[in-house]
Order: structure tokens, then C-alpha cells, then sequence
């Protein structure tokens, strides 16, 4: 398993040359080959979430899509959202708001809501709460979660010219 | 300024929302070797040999280990509740004779990349006897490694409490009440798995492990005993922990597997476990069973309970002993007089991944016993549930109140605690009358909807004692040092909002350091609800030494006499006017060498009990045997809360993880003893879309005489009672009382209740 692939990957706006086996998954290429830990594992089998990045806009588990298949696609990871110093909207409510305890599940949650509410801006509470039931927290009971996306909807629109 | 009893934003937050977290699987080192742990297939087998050569030849595996291999490391120690009995159950890191569950290591690889080091794991072969596995903790006890230790039963040690004439009360008795409930498997299931990273410094001769959590001092010294190694060579750091709930930083078998190679192998060793290995190989707890016998009077006074509980300890006795059967046999009684008991708390071992503590250990299956109890009594007798419990509530004047046992090594004596008062507030706050008068409605137009009350009494506080140093450098830098762990839930907000209390600078100026064995000698770590408690009061402690030491200074400074000094607002102030800021007072020292600095250690023999009610409104459907949960509520009196958003937020997300362990979540094994709860699609942990918006009504009406804050801890009683409320609200949903008697009330299981199934 040892044939390796030499890619160039689109991170954050910034170009990666890594040289990776095929069946390498995305986030271990995001982690160990760019260095780019805030994408985290936490079941590797597609269902906690932990792993969302987004790839052309959309949200994907970065477990579950190898490295290879994302040459040539825009992928926006946790490490992108805030501008220089200035936190994302989404960033900010989460702090407001105590969004996050241990802060293992957050940048999944963080990016899942970040492709969502680019998507729709004017998502309902009742679509917010589907669309993040689609990642897991163990922490926080969600409420507050739900709390900070809605608040960060509103700020986002606001903001919107 | 942030002092105690603002919901300040945290500290911790900013750079794990930047994604700038330290997790345990983000350190490394240059020239690092990946362990892989190989496991057993079976639950049950003499095992007759590993061959390891296919994975030996593999290119990029650098070692293959199995039990021969370390056959110098004794096993696991218990860190708490050392019982009579135990230690022959203890876990070595490899096993040895026999396996005695799936998820049992077996040999471990090592390997110059990770997926090297799983390809390597995929070619070792155990060549295992299967044999029948006993996976029934109420059957008759069998042996535990049959051949080679022969006569050493399953059934390790028996915890006896008691106190009062128990015959006597059982004599007087107007009826006597039985129940037999059930509480399933569940663990704490933290998002990061474990992992670690262990790196030997040939120059110092110094081994550290990265990714420590939890207990890093007491796994310090631990770890050095099992290597035989001065603990001054061995050093825990933490990192950021992805939550831990009682399971995550224990000492497990894989931590010292991978300590013990970096020495070997002379190069650092890193393991990060997969989500399938970790639910078969942490922790998992719960899996209790009681036979309860209550003698009560015509008002449903329990005259005298008598108990027998069992635990699903598992293939094997772990660190912490016999803790979750004596808390829970220490604390059944809960809220209630009950003036005579007795108990009998049975460890059992079976052929499943070993149990430890999750979060209320002891506390969410006993109070789900004895408030179906209760509920049972009130049902037997006519009486209204909520009456009973009036009737059985240690009144106020009773405080403080001597259960007359021990739990943990200490006496268990409720510190104070005013439950009818809260009971009273609980049943307004809420409507409990119009809510069970809706519920009666909704029932009459055809809907299944029910209330249901829970009532629970925590612990908090465990000792012996903490340490704090503080320290303000020239620049206005504060440092707090504690021997505290870090598991996610804003210790360095807690911790600085209480220096801040006293010193009045903003929490933002200060560094909170915790988890690392180099820079204080000695810490207890974070379990048992007892940081805020013993660590928060060590650093209030500690901040009244910086402060009066500050104010000596100061008084210098302003020729004055140091009683004649006002402090305010980080100033010290002069009768004459003059004045000079905390800062200035630690620049002038730190001009002449020295350091404005204070230290407190603050110990407890006792721990302090925090009380509350859980109620929640569900609402069944009769069809699918689903339960939505509409309606939630917790009371929880802490004493005093450092951090009210802070202590909603665990209350929260204790709630939504007792809502999967009374829902949804359970550890499940075929007859063979195969897990089948081996993937989040099969454990089944709540979404945003299980878990209602849950009210806290915090209350701070009977503050802890036992330490200088007055607090108790926050972190448990929001799991507590979920399974007491929340069965007793389906019981009410469907008119059918007494009809939840096991947690987790599936679906499956409760279509069978509702077609009259068992």
C-alpha cells in the first residue's frame, strides 16, 4: 500500500503539495500532511461529525472522502473561518453563548453551520435543529449550540448589504 | 471584572474555536513510532499463543510485543476504593492465559505510520480456545481464569453496609413493598478518543506522556511505580481533553503499553485509538441491578430498606475498585430518612469490557432504584408520589445529617440542605398541578403524554486536599498553578473568577495552569464533581496569602501601617491619599528580585451533598413505542453557583447524556458475548433532536459549611435523576404504573410493555 500519489490540495485559499497513499482519508491528509489539526476524528465512520469541512461549500466528513478526491475542489477547513484576529460571526456566538465545553466537537459544528446558513441565510430554528442534528456534542446538551447558530443567522443577515 | 457569580465567557474558548485546540492526537514528535493494539475476537478462551511473524515482516513494523513480551510490568493498581479481595482481578496490559472479552489486548504493534501499524495489527493471529462466556452478572458465580487460577470465582467481594435495627422496622411494618429494577450499559462516550504520546529525553532521562487527563499526577506516579522508574523521570503533560465524564484519563492498559516502548524502543511512541476500540475497550459502567424490600407505614414512611445490588463489573477489576457498587450502596438512601438499612452490594464479573466510574456513578442507577421505589410505594398504597416524598425527606433541622455509614472512605454526613423548601419552589416553578392537570387532558383526547419527579442527592468535593500557588509578575501577568485537570468544563474561568474575587483584576490578565506534573507537586485532578470545591478553594485561599502579602508591600510603599491600607478595585489606598495598583506593588518586587506571590492549600475529610428534582413531560407513542421528550427540568441547589452559565451548561449536558442512557443508549452483547453496540450507528447517543431545551431552576439556599466558598459541585446532578423522571413520566403516560422498571426504555421494549410483553 505503499504506491503514493503526489496532489495538489486547495486549503483556506492556500496551496498544499502532499505526496499521499490513495487510501489516505482526508482528514488525516488535512492533519498530518498540512498540518491542519483543528479538523478532528472522533468516529472515523461518518456519524459524529467531528470531521466537517467544506468542499466547494458544502459540508462533508472529511473521514469519509479520501484525500485524492478532493485535488482540485475548494475545501474550507476550522482554521479559515476567522478573518486574521476577527472571529466569524458563528465564532463569536459560540463564545456569547457558551456553545462549546470540551471544544472537540466545535469545528465540526462550527463548519456544518458555516455551509448551511451560506446556503440558506434564512433557515427556521425547527431547519436549524435538522441540520445539526447531523453532528454529535457530548457536552453541552446542544442547547446552546442551537442557541449561538440562530444568533450568528441574525448577525449574519444583518450584516448581509 | 469577573468575580464569582458572573456568567463571564471563558477563557478556554478562543483558540479551540480557531481550531488551534491541543488534543491529544495533535502532539508529535520528530521520528515517532504509531502503536496499533490487537484484540481478542472472543469474549471467552484460554488463549495458546499469538503468532506475530507475518505482521513482523511486514515493511514499517518495527516491533510486534505480546504478553511475553512485557511480562515484567505488573498489572493495573486500583486508584480508589481498594476492596478486600480485588487484586487478583486486576488488568494486566497484556493478556495473559486467558482473553476475557472482545476488545481484550492481546499484542500491540508498532510501526512507522499509523495505517502501517493497522495493516500489522490486521496480519497477528491469537490462536484462542473459545469458551462459553458468562455474560449474566445475576447468575451463579464461575471462575475466572478456570486452569490457571483455580478456584478464584467471578464474584470478587460483596460491599456490606447498614445501620438501624433493620428486623425491627421490617416487624413494624403496616405493608412491605418489593421491586427489582434494572439500569443498562452505558459510558461517558467522550468525542476524542483516548490517545497519547509518549517521548523519552535521553539528556534528563526524563519520560513524558502528552495527552494525560483527569488524574495526571496520581497516573505520574503510577506509571513510574510500574517501570520502576524515580517519578521525578517521569512527567504528565495535558493537553486540551475532549471531554471526560469519569472514563477518560483513567490508567488504561494502552497508556502504559506505549510509556513502556518509548524506553524500549528509544523512539516516541504515539496511540490514538478508534472509535470502535474505544467502546470496547474504555470504560464502560452503569449495568446495575437491584432487589429492593421497603417495610413502610400508612403514610409510606420507609420504616427500613433492605437492599441487594449487582454490578456488571466486567472481565476485570480496573482503577477504580470497588467505587461505583459502595457509592452506590452508600448512597440508595438518597433524600430519605429511612431510619434502617441494610445492603448488599455484589461485584460480578462477566465476560465484558470492565466497568468503571460515568458520570453520577452510583448515583443515576441508585436513584433510579429507589425512586421507582417510591413511586411504587405510593402506587401500592394510593397515595400521591409527590406526598411520599414529602413524608420521607430529611427535614432541614436535621442538617447536618449523619447517614450512620461510609462511602468513599468517609463518613457520609449531608452538610445541608433544605428539601422541603425546595421541593415547594420545584412544584411552583414549574406548575406542577396545571402540568399534570394538561397531562390528564391531553391523556382524555388520546394522547399518551405523562409527568414524572425525580429526586436525587449528589456528592461533591471528594478530598484529601489541594494546592494553588498564584503568582503576579511585573507586567500584571497573574498565574494560577493547581494540580487540577482540565476535562472541558471551564476550570480556568471557575478558577480565575474566584481569584478575581478576591485580587479584583480581570480574568483576562490571568493564566490558569493545570494537568502538569512539572510544575506543582501534587494535585487530585478532576473527578467526583470536586474541582470548584477543593481547587477553587485552595485558590481562594491562596489569593487572600497574594493579597495580604501584596498589602504589606503596599503599606511600605505608601508608609503606612498595613492595617491602615484599603484595597479596592486592584488599588491599595492610604489614609493619606496616596495610592498604588496590585501591579505596581508586583513590578516594585519584581525590581528587587522578588515575586508577588501567595500560596493555599485547602484539605476535607468530608464531602458536601448537593440536592435537586429532576421533572420532565414525555409523551409516547403507542405505536412505535417512541418517547419524545417535551418538557424538562432540573432544580439543583449548589450552594453557590462561581459561574451561573457555566453551571447551566453542565447541567444541560448532563441532562441530554442521562436522556440517552434513559432512551436510547446501551452496551449490548450477543449470546457469544459479541458486542453489538460497536459503532455510533449501534450506541446510540442523543441528537439536537432528542434533547429538549433544558430549564434549570439553580438554587443557592443551603451553601456548604464545609469549605470557604460555600459551593458544591455542579457537574453531576444533571444525569442524576433523568432515568428516575423520566420512567415515572411514561408510567404516567401510560396509566400504568410501575411499568418501567429497566433503563434504557427503547423503543422495542417499550412496544413490548405496551402489547404486554415483559
Amino acid at each position: 500500500m505503499s504506491d503514493k500519489t503526489a496532489i495538489t490540495l486547495d486549503v483556506n485559499g492556500k496551496h498544499y503539495a502532499v505526496t499521499i497513499e490513495p487510501r489516505r482519508s482526508l482528514a488525516d491528509v488535512l492533519r498530518e500532511d498540512c498540518g491542519l489539526t483543528g479538523t478532528h476524528l472522533g468516529c472515523e465512520h461518518g456519524v459524529c461529525g467531528a470531521c466537517t469541512v467544506l468542499v466547494d461549500g458544502k459540508p462533508v466528513r472529511a473521514c469519509l472522502m479520501f484525500g485524492v478526491q478532493a485535488e482540485g475542489r475548494a475545501i474550507r477547513t476550522v482554521e479559515g473561518l476567522a478573518d486574521g484576529e476577527t472571529l466569524h460571526p458563528l465564532q463569536k456566538a459560540f463564545w456569547e453563548n457558551h456553545g462549546l465545553q470540551c471544544g472537540f466537537c466545535t469545528p465540526g459544528f462550527l463548519m456544518l453551520a458555516a455551509g448551511a446558513l451560506e446556503e440558506n441565510p434564512e433557515m427556521s430554528e425547527e431547519e436549524i435543529r435538522d441540520v445539526l442534528s447531523s453532528n454529535l456534542c457530548r457536552c453541552t446538551g446542544y442547547q446552546n449550540i442551537v442557541k449561538a447558530v440562530r444568533l450568528a443567522a441574525d448577525e449574519m443577515r444583518t450584516r448581509r448589504p | 471584572m469577573s468575580g464569582i457569580g458572573v456568567s463571564a465567557r471563558r477563557l478556554e474558548d478562543r483558540p479551540l474555536l480557531r481550531g488551534e485546540g491541543r488534543f491529544a492526537a495533535d502532539f508529535n514528535a520528530p521520528g515517532q513510532l504509531h502503536m496499533r493494539v490487537v484484540r481478542s475476537p472472543v469474549a471467552f478462551g484460554r488463549l495458546l499463543g499469538v503468532d506475530t511473524e507475518e505482521a513482523l515482516a511486514l515493511p514499517g513494523v518495527v516491533a510486534v510485543w505480546t504478553a511475553s513480551d512485557v511480562s515484567e510490568l505488573p498489572p493495573i493498581d486500583f486508584r480508589m476504593t481498594r476492596i478486600e479481595g480485588l487484586a487478583p482481578y486486576r488488568q494486566r496490559v497484556l493478556a495473559t492465559d486467558y482473553v476475557r472479552y472482545v476488545g481484550d489486548p492481546v499484542a500491540v504493534v508498532f510501526a512507522t505510520d499509523a495505517y502501517t501499524a493497522e495493516d500489522g495489527a490486521d496480519l497477528v493471529f491469537c490462536d484462542i480456545d473459545e469458551l462459553d462466556p458468562v455474560l449474566d452478572p445475576l447468575a451463579e458465580p464461575t471462575l475466572f481464569m478456570p486452569e490457571t487460577q483455580p478456584g478464584l470465582l467471578s464474584e470478587p467481594a460483596v460491599v456490606g453496609k447498614g445501620y438501624g435495627d433493620i428486623d425491627a422496622a421490617f416487624a413494624a411494618a403496616h405493608r412491605v413493598v418489593e421491586l427489582t429494577v434494572r439500569v443498562g450499559r452505558h459510558s461517558g462516550v467522550p468525542l476524542e478518543t483516548r490517545g497519547a504520546l509518549a517521548v523519552h529525553d535521553a539528556k534528563t532521562d526524563t519520560l513524558t506522556m502528552y495527552g494525560a487527563a483527569k488524574v495526571p499526577h496520581y497516573n505520574r506516579d503510577a506509571i513510574a511505580r510500574m517501570l520502576g522508574r524515580d517519578r521525578e523521570r517521569v512527567q504528565l503533560s495535558e493537553g486540551h481533553v475532549g471531554g471526560g465524564f469519569g472514563i477518560r484519563g483513567e490508567l488504561y492498559p494502552e497508556d502504559v503499553l506505549a510509556c513502556f516502548a518509548a524506553l524500549r524502543l528509544g523512539a516516541a511512541v504515539k496511540w490514538v485509538e478508534d472509535r470502535r476500540e474505544h467502546l470496547l475497550a474504555a470504560n464502560h459502567s452503569r449495568d446495575q441491578t437491584y432487589r429492593l424490600r421497603a417495610a413502610v407505614d400508612v403514610r409510606g414512611f420507609i420504616l427500613g430498606l433492605d437492599a441487594e445490588l449487582f454490578t456488571d463489573q466486567g472481565a476485570y477489576v480496573r482503577t477504580h475498585g470497588g467505587t461505583v457498587t459502595d457509592l452506590a450502596a452508600g448512597l440508595l438512601p438518597g433524600p430519605y430518612v429511612i431510619p434502617a438499612y441494610r445492603v448488599a452490594g455484589h461485584i460480578r464479573l462477566t465476560n465484558k469490557t470492565p466497568a468503571g466510574t460515568y458520570r453520577a456513578p452510583g448515583r443515576y442507577e441508585s436513584t433510579f432504584a429507589r425512586e421507582r421505589l417510591i413511586d411504587r410505594i405510593a402506587g401500592e398504597l394510593g397515595l400521591d408520589p409527590v406526598a411520599v416524598r414529602r413524608a420521607n425527606l430529611v427535614p432541614e433541622e436535621a442538617m447536618p445529617f449523619h447517614r450512620g455509614l461510609d462511602t468513599l472512605g468517609t463518613h457520609v454526613v449531608y452538610d445541608s440542605g433544605r428539601y422541603h423548601d425546595l421541593l415547594d419552589r420545584t412544584l411552583a416553578h414549574v406548575d406542577y398541578d396545571g402540568e399534570r392537570k394538561r397531562a390528564a387532558e391531553r391523556r382524555a383526547a388520546g394522547e399518551a403524554v405523562g409527568v414524572g419527579l425525580g429526586w436525587f442527592v449528589e456528592k461533591s468535593g471528594l478530598g484529601p486536599k489541594d494546592l494553588a500557588r498564584i503568582t503576579i509578575a511585573g507586567d500584571g501577568r497573574l498565574e494560577i498553578v493547581t494540580g487540577v485537570a482540565s476535562i472541558g468544563q471551564g476550570v480556568e474561568t471557575v478558577l480565575a473568577q474566584i481569584c478575581a474575587e478576591t485580587l479584583q483584576l480581570p480574568i483576562e490578565t490571568m493564566r490558569v495552569v493545570h494537568g502538569q506534573t512539572d510544575r506543582i507537586e501534587y494535585g487530585m485532578g478532576a473527578f467526583a464533581s470536586r474541582v470548584t470545591v477543593m481547587t477553587g478553594s485552595a485558590v481562594q485561599i491562596a489569593s487572600l496569602d497574594l493579597l495580604a502579602n501584596a498589602r504589606a508591600e503596599a503599606a511600605n510603599m505608601l508608609q503606612s501601617a498595613t492595617d491602615r491600607v484599603s484595597f479596592a478595585g486592584g488599588i491599595f489606598a492610604s489614609p493619606a491619599g496616596a495610592s498604588v495598583s496590585l501591579r505596581e506593588v508586583a513590578a516594585h518586587l519584581e525590581s528587587s528580585g522578588r515575586t508577588l506571590s501567595g500560596e493555599g492549600e485547602f484539605a476535607a475529610d468530608h464531602m458536601n451533598y448537593p440536592y435537586g428534582i429532576h421533572i420532565a413531560r414525555v409523551r409516547v407513542d403507542r405505536e412505535t413505542g417512541g418517547v419524545a421528550v417535551e418538557r424538562y427540568v432540573v432544580a439543583y441547589d449548589i450552594g453557590r453557583a462561581v459561574n451561573p452559565m457555566l453551571v447551566e451548561g453542565q447541567i444541560a449536558g448532563a441532562c441530554a447524556q442521562g436522556i440517552g442512557g434513559a432512551l436510547f443508549e446501551e452496551f449490548v452483547y450477543d449470546e457469544g458475548g459479541q458486542p453489538l453496540a460497536a459503532s455510533f450507528a449501534d450506541y446510540l447517543m442523543p441528537t439536537c433532536h432528542e434533547v429538549p431545551t433544558v430549564e434549570t431552576l439553580v438554587r443557592e439556599d443551603a451553601p456548604s459549611p464545609l469549605n470557604p466558598l460555600g459551593v458544591k459541585g455542579a457537574g453531576e446532578g444533571g444525569i442524576t435523576a433523568v432515568g428516575a423522571a423520566i420512567a415515572a413520566a411514561i408510567d404516567d403516560a401510560l396509566e400504568r404504573p410501575g411499568l418501567i422498571s429497566r433503563l434504557p426504555v427503547s423503543p422495542a421494549r417499550l412496544h413490548a410493555l405496551i402489547n404486554g410483553g415483559p
